[in-house]
């Protein structure tokens, strides 16, 4: 199994309207994220466009619609693609969701949540070691943003994440703005949540933004938006993560309302210099 | 899960009824406005989707209009691959039918072209025919050639001027009045990276066609009755577009 190597720097997701700046100058970017989707057609600027990051760059392929959280059996046709895909471009790190997007045959395009039992754990520890036998490399899992509870669950989603890499093998992406959302729209606190995370298992950390809106009762809802910078607490939260695990390859995703390149490239800087402050606490 | 809360879930997405049962918040038993986030992720990233497919179809109908059609289309037709490159392929069709949308005679063979557009620029690649080939051909035997089309190769007529109405609403020229107001064709290609859409006349686009569906030169010639578009400038453009890629010779 191949495992995942990304380089233990901040790194960008690839929008393709950035692909001529990004050319333009060299880019002091540790790594560039694709969604894995948007890269399963024949031909064309797509794949043109992927083939030269990867000369040039560590890629990471991120899955967005496999459904690893669905209590139906995986799509195998859709594993076949990923595989297609990460034997070309021979990416550093393949990455999918502790979610579901699919119901029987419909494509529901979200991350949608699952409740925590022994149930769940097991349907989804299956699935993760058909993704990582099927690609012949070790996949990492996702934390998920989530809005509500299942009143089933019986497993908190660290224990659960915890006991996923027990049995697979996987290793974890800590998206550390999923972390903050879902703490708050579950009234937690999310320093105690990265306390009981498996941090020992992450390979990869992502940051976004998000943004505010409220519940029915008024008590703050956040939504995990990706169309801003990432926010303070989130930062904070991230130089936390860090202190306690050191410098990890880590993301700035940006999907929505895409800012022109120097700006997204500026958030990335400041992850680097989160890091470069980590690596230099560790040397003392 | 059990299976039975997965359905109850992903079926209530497409509703707007309370949520299903089993669903909580810490600070309240039914959470209406957080269910809601999923329902709203759904429909608009799909939107989103679309929109990105058929961008100058929404700027023919303005966000509003786009989104509300959009919405219906998603409910009757969701999409069936987590790959949505192709997602919409169907949504000229179920524009044509559209109520609202019936004023706008012209508007499914607009996003006709937009489909066309969209499968050129994911086609698979392939090297456009080289004219040094065929201009080496015997001219006595150039009659009896077979083309085979460039898979990213579509052929497209309407009885409106679709290629104009795109082309203004897709910052390709000014807005401007249309006149006169005709049928329009075009062959769209993508001979290397670049999508190109080509208007062609009446003749032209039945040339096109005929050779697409593997007439050889000489039957697809036929087709060229019209004045002022000769069997020379078929070729200058079949040569042109890279909408073929080789040829080989039709042996009866």
């Amino acid at each position: 199994m191949i495992p995942s190597t990304l380089p233990r720097r901040a790194g960008a997701g690839f929008k393709p309207e950035h692909f001529a700046d990004i050319l333009a100058a060299p880019q002091p970017i540790g790594f560039f994220e694709v969604h894995a989707e948007n890269y399963m057609g024949a031909g064309g600027p797509p794949h043109a466009q992927l083939g030269k990051l990867r000369e040039d760059h560590a890629i990471s392929i991120h899955g967005v619609g496999l459904s690893i959280g669905s209590m139906q059996p995986l799509d195998r046709d859709h594993l076949a693609r990923l595989k297609a895909l990460c034997d070309r471009y021979q990416p550093e790190s393949f990455s999918e969701h502790l979610a579901w997007a699919t119901h029987d045959s419909v494509f529901l395009n979200d991350l949608l949540p699952l409740p925590y039992t022994g149930e769940t754990l097991a349907r989804v520890a299956d699935h993760i070691d058909e993704v990582q036998s099927a690609l012949g490399r070790q996949m990492l899992l996702e934390n998920p943003a989530t809005y509500l509870l299942f009143t089933e669950s019986t497993i908190e989603e660290t224990a659960f994440l915890a006991e996923i890499v027990r049995r697979t093998g996987c290793g974890l992406l800590l998206d550390v703005n999923n972390v903050f959302v879902a703490a708050t729209n579950h009234n937690l606190d999310p320093d105690a949540y990265v306390a009981r995370f498996p941090l020992e298992a992450v390979r990869e950390i992502h940051l976004s933004g998000h943004s505010e809106t409220v519940d029915d009762l008024g008590a703050p809802l956040l939504i995990d938006s990706h169309d801003t910078p990432v926010k303070d607490p989130v930062w904070a939260l991230y130089q936390t993560v860090l202190r306690r695990i050191g410098p990890v390859a880590s993301l700035i995703e940006w999907d929505n309302d895409v800012p022109a390149w120097p700006v997204l490239r500026k958030e990335v800087v400041s992850a680097q210099r989160m890091l470069d402050d980590a690596a230099r606490q560790r040397a003392a | 899960m059990s299976e039975i809360t997965q359905n109850a879930f992903a079926a209530g997405l497409f509703g707007a009824s309370l949520p299903p049962d089993g669903l909580v918040a810490w600070n309240e038993a039914v959470p209406q406005r957080r269910y809601d986030v999923y329902r709203n992720n759904v429909t608009a990233s799909l939107t989103g989707a679309l929109a990105s497919r058929f961008p100058a179809a929404e700027s023919i109908v303005g966000a509003d209009f786009f989104r509300a059609m959009a919405a219906d289309f998603i409910k009757d037709h969701p999409p069936h691959s987590p790959v949505l490159l192709a997602y919409g392929d169907d949504f000229p069709d179920f524009a044509a039918a559209f109520e609202p949308a019936r004023p706008l005679a012209y508007l499914p063979d607009v996003m006709r072209l937009e489909v066309a557009r969209g499968r050129a620029y994911h086609a698979a690649n392939a090297r456009p025919l080289d004219p040094a080939a065929l201009a080496a051909v015997d001219p006595a035997r150039l009659g009896s050639l077979v083309l085979l089309p460039h898979p990213a190769l579509s052929i497209l007529s309407s009885p409106h001027p679709m290629v104009t109405i795109w082309a203004m609403n897709a910052g390709e020229r000014p807005l401007g009045p249309i006149d006169p107001w005709q049928g329009e064709h075009a062959l769209i290609v993508r001979p290397r990276l670049a999508v190109e859409v080509i208007p062609m006349p009446p003749a032209g686009a039945r040339f096109f066609r005929h050779l697409a569906a593997g007439a050889n030169l000489a039957q697809a010639a036929a087709a060229l009755d019209d004045n002022g578009f000769d069997f020379t400038e078929a070729l200058a453009i079949l040569l042109r577009s890279g909408a073929f890629t080789t040829f080989k010779e039709d042996v009866p």
